[in-house]
This record gives structure tokens, C-alpha cells and sequence, in this order.
């Protein structure tokens, strides 16, 4: 095992649930990476909703809420705000975070509070059995899509880019070395941080989308698909933007606002009004 | 020679880290993990660059390594 895995993992809840060669374990590691350079294993707190990816936070050894699906970034928002000393990641599905919590999501990004959302993107609900999700692509034939998915996939960067979220990035699982300074950035970034994470789902996503089975042929595929914007670059057709898509640091945090509030109304935190 | 270690409970034959070696370290082997798939073996250890990404895009954590005091000396 590695040693870092000795030292952030609990051992007694391996191996994890992921099918082999899933993406998610990737993003575990980078995360893992990302806490070991920072070292602030004990002021984290983590938080998750349902499905595959939901599953990645439950494994560390620090505070861990795995709530209901959808409802991850409420309950963070909750965390955040009663301990503002904590810094709190959101580990979060291409369907929870876009389908069921969709509402949630735009209005924590335009609240500008405090997380980091790592949202991974499998283009699938996977672990129900290959249901169309929202960033299923145009075409792609899946269970609940027979004749090929005709909806416009939502693009969670630019939405919550265009919401009010101040740090936006997206990389890919191979991408590995990127994603976890992402991660770090947004760990520090002091404002909504979101992170998305294009992941290979050789099983659900292999089989119905982009028929073939092998992570590494997948892995492939992600880099092809991509790439990163320069300035004066033309934008090539049919491509995903990778790499830091926004960093603003001029807009005011929320919970910062809140404690200002209450410091103007007299009101010490824990303490009812009146 | 470079320490390179594969637990075999976290092993899920994934086939991943053959592939990404630039130095082909590793091999497929008979050996089995416990999740019931051939797990990969480590030869040619003495060409590892310790550039890390076997460690990093392996899925379960499973590889593991470590550079030796010869390692350290070079």
C-alpha cells in the first residue's frame, strides 16, 4: 500500500467500491497529494452527497458528512458557517452536483461562500446503471436515451463561472500533477472554488458512450479531447477547455459578511437575537 | 534498484500502470490479487526515473515507491 494511502486512508475499508480502473481513485490520490503538500490534514472537513463519486471522501481519516443526494453543498454551506475556522471540500457527481443539486449549486457560487467543490464528471450516472446524465454529450445512446441522447449537455465550468463562482478550473484524471495543485489553489482560495474533473467510467460510460472498455484507452481519449487555452490561441473545433478557466479575488466572501453582520448587531456567534 | 512494492489486497488488475510507464516496469503476471484479476509484477526496477505516475494514476493506491540508499547516493 502506498504511504500516504497508511496515512490518510482507513484501512479497514479497503478496497474501496470502485470498479477497477475507475477515475475516482485517481482523484482520491491527487486530493490526498494536495493535503500531504499543504499539511492541513486537521483543519479539513469533507462533504458529499450520492453516487460513485460521493464515495471518495468517506475513505479518509478526518470529519466526514456523507449526506443526501444532491443536498452536499447545504449541508457544507451549514458547516461553514458555524465553523468558519474549517476548510471544507465537496466532493460531488456530474449528477449530483448539476442534476439534483443544480439549484444548490448556482446559489452557493453566487453566494461566493467559502468551499471547494470537486466535481467529477463521468458524462453517466453510474453506479444506478448507466442512466443519461446532464453532461451526457449530444448523440450518445444509454439506457434511458435509446435513440441517442438529443439534450444539450450543461457545461457545470461556464455555469458556474457566469454565477459568481471566483475560482473555476477544470483538468482531466490524466492530468494527475495539474489537478492537485488545482486542488491546493483551491483549498487556498478564499472564496467558491470549483473544480471539475473529467474521470474515465470504463464500466457504465465505456460500454454506452464512447464504446470502448479500457481505462487507459479512455485516459488516452481525455487528453485528445482537450486542451488548454493560450492567449491569441484559436479555439479548436469540438474540444473541452482544460487548465484555470477563472480566478477573481476582487468579490467578498459570505461567511465574512455574515460575521460582520452580527459583529455590527452585537450578536456573538451561538447566541440568539433577543 | 528502486523499492517498488504492489499490495495485493488493493490490487484490482487494472491494467492502468503498464501502460503509463514510459520505463515498461511493469509486467502481467500469474499472480493473483484478492479481487480475482492478474496483478501486475515490477522487473527491470534498476531503469526507474522515479517520476511517480504509477503511484499517482494508480486507481487503488496499490504501488508503492521507495528509493534506496543506493538510489540516494547516485
Amino acid at each position: 500500500m502506498n504511504e500516504l494511502y497508511e496515512k490518510y486512508i482507513k484501512k479497514e475499508s479497503l478496497p474501496t467500491l470502485f470498479c477497477p480502473g475507475c477515475g475516482n481513485g485517481i482523484v482520491q490520490f491527487a486530493a490526498i497529494k494536495a493535503f500531504e503538500k499543504m499539511g492541513i490534514k486537521d483543519d479539513l472537513a469533507c462533504v458529499s452527497g450520492i453516487g460513485c463519486s460521493s464515495w471518495i471522501p468517506c475513505y479518509f481519516k478526518m470529519d466526514v458528512m456523507h449526506t443526501m443526494h444532491g443536498r452536499a453543498l447545504p449541508f457544507a454551506e451549514g458547516l461553514k458557517l458555524s465553523r468558519p475556522d474549517k476548510k471544507i471540500l465537496v466532493f460531488s457527481g456530474d449528477g449530483d452536483c448539476l442534476a439534483i443539486g443544480g439549484n444548490h449549486l448556482i446559489h452557493a457560487a453566487s453566494r461566493n461562500i467559502d468551499l471547494t467543490v470537486i466535481e467529477i464528471n463521468n458524462y453517466i450516472y453510474g453506479m444506478t446503471g448507466g442512466q443519461k446524465s446532464p453532461a451526457t454529450p449530444e448523440g450518445s445512446v444509454t439506457k434511458t436515451s435509446p435513440f441517442g441522447s438529443y439534450d444539450e449537455p450543461i457545461d457545470g465550468c461556464s455555469l458556474v463561472a457566469a454565477a459568481g463562482g471566483t475560482y473555476v478550473a477544470r483538468w482531466t484524471t490524466a492530468h494527475p500533477v495539474q489537478l492537485e495543485k488545482a486542488i491546493a489553489e483551491g483549498i487556498r482560495h478564499k472564496g467558491f472554488s470549483f473544480i471539475e474533473v473529467l474521470t474515465q467510467c470504463p464500466v457504465q460510460a465505456g460500454k454506452n458512450i464512447f464504446g470502448e472498455k479500457s481505462p487507459v484507452a479512455m485516459m488516452a481519449r481525455y487528453k485528445e479531447m482537450t486542451y488548454i487555452y493560450k492567449e491569441g490561441m484559436e479555439i479548436p473545433e469540438g474540444k473541452v477547455r482544460i487548465g484555470k478557466i477563472k480566478h477573481d479575488t476582487s468579490r467578498k466572501e459570505y461567511t465574512e459578511k455574515v460575521l460582520q453582520k452580527l459583529e455590527e448587531k452585537n450578536i456573538k456567534k451561538g447566541q440568539s437575537n433577543g | 534498484m528502486a523499492d517498488i512494492t504492489i499490495d495485493k489486497a488493493c490490487c484490482k488488475g487494472c491494467d492502468i500502470c503498464l501502460s503509463i510507464c514510459h520505463k515498461k516496469i511493469f509486467v502481467r503476471s500469474k499472480k493473483r490479487n484478492n479481487y480475482g484479476t492478474n496483478m501486475p509484477e515490477a522487473v527491470n526496477r534498476d531503469t526507474c526515473v522515479f517520476c511517480g505516475m504509477c503511484e499517482r494514476l494508480c486507481p487503488d493506491g496499490a504501488i508503492n515507491v521507495r528509493k534506496t540508499e543506493e538510489d540516494k547516493e547516485k
